[in-house]
């Protein structure tokens, strides 16, 4: 990066940390909502409070991790094929 | 004169101006061909409204009746948005000097809306031929080795699905008398009932269409077509499939497996995937499993979520594909681990693609949403709850590779302190057109479900609760990534070839073949050797005896035979007394 180049308001750290504990309330604030004006629900357990949040957030974790693990019986050099 | 060029158009199947149009490209130079690669799918589109709902023309050949036209309402939404994403790519290819990809990108184009338009199977399957055939041309167009071999796979691969079709038909229309291209599958949606026709009808479109252990040769080959190539070929062929199957094999049980399957395995990969463009590959294979579940379920609902999704997704796809593509052209790589911190230097393209992300992720105001939501709720009214949680753990999945990890490897993340040019005017206008689209169809969906095939009485936004949800499990999986790499649990983006299913004919078969040539080379030395070892004994003995001066080759004496017969008698003799 050139000296002149303007710093964008992403390269600050302090920034990035800011994005994500905003991210973090705004997670907090659509379970409270949800507490607060309740929701339909198509099956009974898919009604639970936080629901949602929690699949979303534990599905993330295992897809990255599993895959992660994947690696190290997937992966092969670039020219695997060339070869 | 006018009233006769309109008849002549009227005739002229959907499709054929860019089969014909392609012709004429040749002949043409520079900028003239590029501006009528554009003309030539505009122009398809207005021959287009030219057909009613309802128009067919029928034909007899050999006895067979043909319907070559067809235009019902499944076909025209198909119709539709091929001429959208042919518009779109071909604007976006405005700056290629190729005349081979020009020319083969038209003829795809046309094969594929011929298609949906064929009426009948065989019909279907020389346009089925020709889409296979004309598209080998974008990833071949990339003049590289990997290339090159890798379109003789994707060829060997699609002409293999055309044979199959072929096969099928064959024996559909001996069971059945009839090559008419309607509901294949029986009213029970079992395969179980289903004649060996339909099930290698099956078998060609579950080729296109990706199913597992049959998706490798779209990531094998997307990633590696020209730029452009890419973006043309990520909207046709599977989709073209997936409008095969809404045809042909709507509420077929084993299709809502096949899907559930579909969404979840590529996700896995495209984790681990460095090449940009080989993730939203995979992200294709994962969203066609939402439409095949859709048809397997088929339900009215279910089969209007697949045709919407079918439809949202050609448009964002290639929004995604086109900044990925514009990514490669400015930087020369599309792999996450060269790549990073782009939006300095590219930030429309950046905005672009966030769009996209955002509308294949489903979020609330974005065309994914307005598509999906029908699936899934298709999906939860035929109370399918592991489907539904599988389609749900999938949505999440989608958040991974194509809302998060294709923006931020790309655009954000490190500084790969690669500075560039933004991309050029026409690419940003083709992708700026196709965000514009995905935020109006997900604010404004009313003109999309008008399309459908079927009656829609879905409200996306009546349910706030929905969108809440939606947000939810959308934001804390965004939330979940921040934690990953705050924990620098998050892989790293490192230079690799994964190994996938394609392995199997690429590396796996190869050896198999060549240890079995192997082994049946050792045993016909072993066999020569021992064989050898006996008949050179043998001949041996047969020379010592029978061989000059060989024991039983020589010339006796007459007082010699004479003696040999008196010995003998006399043994005779007492033989003879000892008895």
């Amino acid at each position: 990066m050139s000296e002149h180049e303007k710093r964008g308001w992403l390269d600050e750290p302090r920034n990035v940390d800011r994005l994500f504990w905003g991210l973090a309330i705004v997670c907090a604030l659509l379970v409270v909502v949800e507490l607060v004006f309740g929701r339909h629900a198509e099956f009974s357990w898919e009604g639970w409070p936080g629901f949602y949040g929690a699949f979303g957030f534990a599905v993330f974790v295992a897809v990255v991790l599993i895959g992660k693990r994947l690696r190290r019986f997937l992966r092969r050099e670039e020219d695997y094929y060339d070869r | 004169m006018t009233g006769s060029l309109a008849d002549a158009l009227a005739n002229l199947p959907p499709g054929l101006i860019l089969i014909l149009g392609a012709l004429v490209l040749p002949l043409l130079r520079g900028r003239a061909q590029a501006a009528l690669t554009l003309v030539l799918p505009l122009a398809s589109f207005a021959h287009l409204s030219l057909f009613g709902e309802g128009t067919t023309a029928t034909l007899e050949v050999l006895g067979v009746s043909l319907t070559p036209v067809r235009v019902d309402r499944l076909s025209l939404v198909f119709g539709i948005v091929f001429h959208i994403a042919a518009c779109l790519s071909a604007l976006y290819a405005l700056h290629v000097r190729d005349a081979t990809q020009h020319v083969s990108a038209m003829v795809y184009v046309g094969s594929a809306v011929g298609a949906v338009f064929a009426g009948d199977l065989v019909t279907l399957f020389v346009y089925w031929e020709l889409t296979a055939i004309s598209s080998v041309f974008l990833i071949w167009a990339s003049r590289s080795e990997r290339a090159t071999r890798a379109g003789l796979r994707y060829l060997v691969i699609q002409v293999g699905s055309g044979v199959l079709l072929l096969a099928g038909v064959v024996l559909h229309y001996r069971a059945t008398g009839s090559v008419a291209f309607t509901r294949l599958i029986g009213e029970d949606g079992s395969l179980a009932t289903a004649g060996p026709g339909v099930l290698l009808i099956l078998a060609a479109f579950g080729i296109k269409c990706a199913f597992p252990l049959l998706h490798n040769w779209l990531q094998d080959a997307y990633p590696k077509a020209t730029v452009t190539g890419t973006v043309f070929l990520s909207a046709f062929t599977t989709k073209l499939a997936v409008y095969t199957l809404v045809r042909g094999f709507p509420g077929t049980d084993a299709l809502i497996w096949i899907g559930v399957v579909m969404t979840l395995f590529p996700i896995f990969f495209a984790v681990i995937e460095n090449d940009l463009r080989k993730v939203l590959a995979y992200s294709l294979n994962n969203q066609l499993g939402f439409m095949v579940v859709g048809v397997g379920v088929g339900t009215e609902l279910a089969l209007n979520g697949a045709v919407a999704h079918a439809f949202v997704h050609i448009i964002y796809k290639g929004l995604l594909f086109m900044s990925m593509g514009a990514v490669l052209y400015r930087t020369g790589t599309s792999k996450a681990s060269e790549l990073g911190g782009l939006y300095r230097s590219m930030p429309l393209t950046a905005v672009c693609c966030v769009v996209g992300a955002m509308s294949i992720s489903a979020f609330p105001l974005f065309s994914g949403f307005v598509a999906k939501s029908l699936t899934l709720s298709a999906v939860a009214h035929e109370h399918l709850v592991w489907v539904w949680l599988g389609l749900l753990a999938a949505s999440a999945g989608v958040m991974e590779h194509s809302g998060i990890k294709i923006p931020f490897f790309s655009f954000f993340g490190h500084d790969s302190g690669i500075r560039c040019k933004e991309a050029p005017a026409h690419m940003l206008l083709a992708m700026g057109i196709a965000a514009v689209l995905c935020v109006a169809i997900g604010c404004y969906p009313a003109p999309l479900y008008a399309l459908l095939p079927f009656e829609v009485d879905y409200q996306p936004y009546a349910d706030l609760g929905h969108c809440l949800t939606q947000l939810q499990l959308l934001l804390f999986a965004a939330l979940a990534f921040g934690v990953l790499m705050r924990t620098r649990l998050y892989p790293p983006e490192v230079p690799s070839v994964n190994l996938d299913s394609d392995w199997v004919y690429r590396r796996g078969l190869p050896r198999l073949g060549g240890a079995v040539g192997g082994v049946a080379a050792k045993l016909r030395f072993a066999l020569t050797g021992v064989a050898g070892r006996w008949l050179s004994v043998a001949l041996r003995t047969v020379h010592h005896l029978h061989g000059p001066r060989g024991l039983l080759a020589r010339t006796w004496a007459t007082g010699g035979i004479a003696f040999w017969a008196i010995l003998c008698l006399f043994g005779y003799l007492l033989l003879a007394f000892t008895r």
